[in-house]
């Protein structure tokens, strides 16, 4: 399976309704965090550039869902972000150690346990 | 007293206490009585997206079969991410057949569940009540709806672009409210266990954004967001030294405030 039909297997989506508008990117509000605009990331997924796997976005995204409520295609990128983490995660490479966190709530800590750990 | 099943989830129960105590009283002066559930598990916090992940959905299917075997068909949930996880899943219940069938042969001692029960935040029931809610409410207010009472729009409790309904109940007692463009963007969220400069930098926007409009507190019903936007404010400090503390409430607060 290539890394198109992974992501689209994991999310759900068709990812060649994306016709690169840009209006993710336009109302993310996580964006200048990253390395990576979020049509972009749809764009080297399609291509099969496996960079996209280790670029920061997907880990940025803060499944607010701004973008896929815009998406003139509905397309739910959160759910891209997700299947792109998920390809790290389930090969249990986990993005953050549980045990060094301090001071935060637990809704932080499920959360971030949920989308950073496998 | 009308009785309706309450949901508190693990946050309202330790670092929002505040916001469960507001709530339970304010609901009581206005002839509700919401009454937790006698058993109620995590609700998982974030909703999974992932297609084949069914497992982290349970939970939130479990809550709500808690409700109905407890004789409910409503729960109310107050903190909007249990809110948006329960909904979410109840909305998956109902429209996705082969996921519940799936999960219903999976779990052994529930019934089986097809999303009979209402999931509703309590501002969309402060909303039908809002003939009641009189009070004399000082100061203006930014009302914060953050990402997960409008999103994904399905489970919007408002209009999910240009959500009104904290600033109709701020209105209807007595207090000011104040323009606020950055009221339904992304705090930042679970970035703060992992990259908290991003959480740090879209706090101080969102919190300048408001002070710019002239708001002197502002109100939410998030437990994250609550502790994102007040706790990154002694972070900011560190980088904007002439930054002025702002008041974060959560709405139930003020309204029992007001109706006292």
């Amino acid at each position: 399976m290539n890394l198109l039909e992974k992501v689209e297997e994991l999310s759900g989506q068709n990812l060649y309704a994306c016709y690169q508008c840009g209006r993710c990117s336009a109302g993310c509000p996580m964006v200048e965090q990253m390395d990576l605009l979020p049509n972009q990331v749809i764009l080297l997924v399609i291509r099969g550039d496996q960079s996209v796997v280790e670029a920061k976005t997907p880990w940025i995204c803060a499944e607010c869902y701004q973008c896929f409520t815009r998406c003139p295609k509905e397309v739910d990128i959160a759910k891209i972000m997700e299947a792109l983490r998920l390809i790290k995660l389930r090969k249990n490479i986990d993005y953050i150690k549980l045990g060094e966190l301090k001071n935060l709530p637990q809704i932080a800590l499920v959360a971030g346990a949920r989308k950073y750990t496998g | 007293m009308e009785e309706m099943a309450y949901y508190p989830g693990c946050t309202l129960k330790t670092n929002a206490k505040e916001f469960e105590e507001s709530l339970l009283r304010v609901f009581k002066k206005l002839g509700i009585r919401l009454k937790e559930l006698n058993k109620w598990y995590c609700c998982g916090t974030v909703y999974s997206l992932a297609t084949d992940n069914l497992m982290y959905r349970l939970a939130a299917i479990r809550n709500l079969i808690k409700v109905m075997e407890e004789g409910y068909d409503k729960v109310v949930v107050p903190c909007s991410i249990c809110y948006n996880t329960l909904k979410q899943a109840n909305l998956m219940a109902r429209n996705d057949k082969e996921a519940m069938e799936k999960i219903n042969s999976f779990m052994d001692e529930e019934p089986d569940y097809d999303g009979s029960v209402e999931v509703l935040h309590p501002l969309e029931l402060l909303r039908e009540k809002i003939d009641k809610l009189k009070g004399k409410l000082n100061g203006k207010y930014a009302c914060y709806y953050g990402c997960l009472l409008l999103r994904p729009k399905e489970v919007a409790i408002d209009e999910y672009e240009m959500p009104t309904i904290m600033e109709k109940i701020v209105e209807a007692l007595g207090g000011s409210v104040v323009n606020f463009p950055l009221k339904n963007e992304c705090c930042g969220s679970y970035n703060v266990v992992s990259n908290k400069e991003a959480v740090i930098d879209r706090v101080y926007r969102i919190i300048m954004n408001a002070r710019k409009n002239e708001a002197e507190a502002i109100l939410t019903s998030c437990p994250l967001c609550h502790f994102n936007l007040k706790e990154m404010q002694n972070e900011i400090k560190k980088i904007h030294a002439d930054f002025v503390d702002m008041p974060i409430y959560y709405f139930s607060q003020i309204i029992e405030e007001a109706l006292e």
